[in-house]
């Protein structure tokens, strides 16, 4: 099982192919779930506390505006655990909290840089192009490793024991 | 000694089925008796539960019309008071029009998702069609031998 990070971030149609096709989807929501379910709520309403920017300065610098570097902050972290990267091209709402496109052109920027498979298609416009679309998708993710990495099969025995010893 | 919190996760199922309905899909949770927060919406369900039931009874409702149901992750837990409309005096919650943008595309994301396994199920067949056991063969040649 390959981590496949997707942009959009938080795309329903890639992350559900995604984890259709057998891998790890890296999404936008997860992060945010971490942030806003945690036990112990640091800063109400949704737990963004002055650590967060500290987090974003170590990909972007500090002239950078705040929100690229709060974004930043969340997104970083997935683009560092990533193996494998679809980029989807003119998606059609490319606004609210994922509209900032400073933030989307600096992440693309590092997944490329990553050095690691990365499809790049066009978002679907029409019943012939998703049928292109979804092809070259399946074709992408079929070729990803499937087998769990060492590091993750560490993890998991790991936490496989402390529910033993629970 | 301190309890530890369960992970508990949120997930969207999009449905764009012309066989199953949210409703459907919400009684078949129901039915299904797993431990889960339901939340029915325009577009489908939100479900909220420990990691395992929700991925449980997901995975069942997929199976309803697989290549027509749609699963992604959420953050905020159905409901939940900071991005709930009732709470927030109406209009579309954040994160909507992007999905209501996505939701447009996925029949024909399904057909093609259908006609994928089409191709891949004719793929297997002639794959089958080709395999031949060594006893088999044995027997064709020794028919053509015997004439």
């Amino acid at each position: 099982m390959s981590k496949v990070f997707i942009y959009p971030i938080n795309s329903l149609i890639l992350s559900d192919l995604v984890e259709r096709f057998g891998h790890k989807p890296l999404s936008m929501m997860n992060q945010v779930r971490e942030k806003v379910t945690s036990i112990s709520l640091d800063s109400p309403p949704i737990n963004i506390t002055s650590e967060d920017p500290k987090v974003g300065l170590k990909y972007a610098a500090i002239e950078v505006p705040a929100g690229v570097r709060g974004r930043m902050a969340l997104i970083g972290p997935l683009i560092e655990e990533t193996e494998a990267a679809i980029i989807v091209e003119n998606p059609p709402a490319n606004f609210g909290c994922v509209g900032c496109n400073r933030t989307n052109e600096l992440m693309k920027y590092l997944v490329r840089s990553k050095n690691v498979p990365v499809l790049e298609v066009k978002y679907p416009e029409s019943y012939e192009e998703a049928q292109d679309f979804v092809n070259k998708i399946a074709e992408f993710l079929n070729s990803l490793p499937k087998e769990n990495s060492e590091e993750e099969k560490a993890k998991e025995e790991k936490t496989a024991e402390q529910e033993d010893k629970k | 000694m301190t309890e530890i919190k369960k992970e508990e996760i949120t997930k969207y199922i999009v449905i764009s089925s012309e066989k199953v309905l949210p409703a459907d899909a919400a009684m078949k949770i129901y039915e299904s008796e797993f431990p889960v927060k339901v939340k029915e919406t325009c577009f489908g369900l939100i479900v909220t539960g420990l990691k395992e039931d929700v991925i449980a009874v997901v995975e069942k409702i997929r199976q309803l019309d697989k290549n027509h149901i749609f699963i992604k992750d959420r953050g905020f837990p159905a409901g939940d008071e900071r991005r709930c409309r009732a709470s927030r005096g109406g209009g579309p919650r954040p994160g909507f029009h992007f999905l209501r943008e996505e939701v447009e595309m996925l029949p024909a994301i399904g057909a093609a998702l259908d006609e994928l396994e089409a191709k891949e199920s004719v793929k297997k067949k002639q794959k089958e069609k080709s395999r031949i056991k060594v006893s088999e063969l044995e027997k064709i040649i020794e028919a053509e031998l015997s004439r």
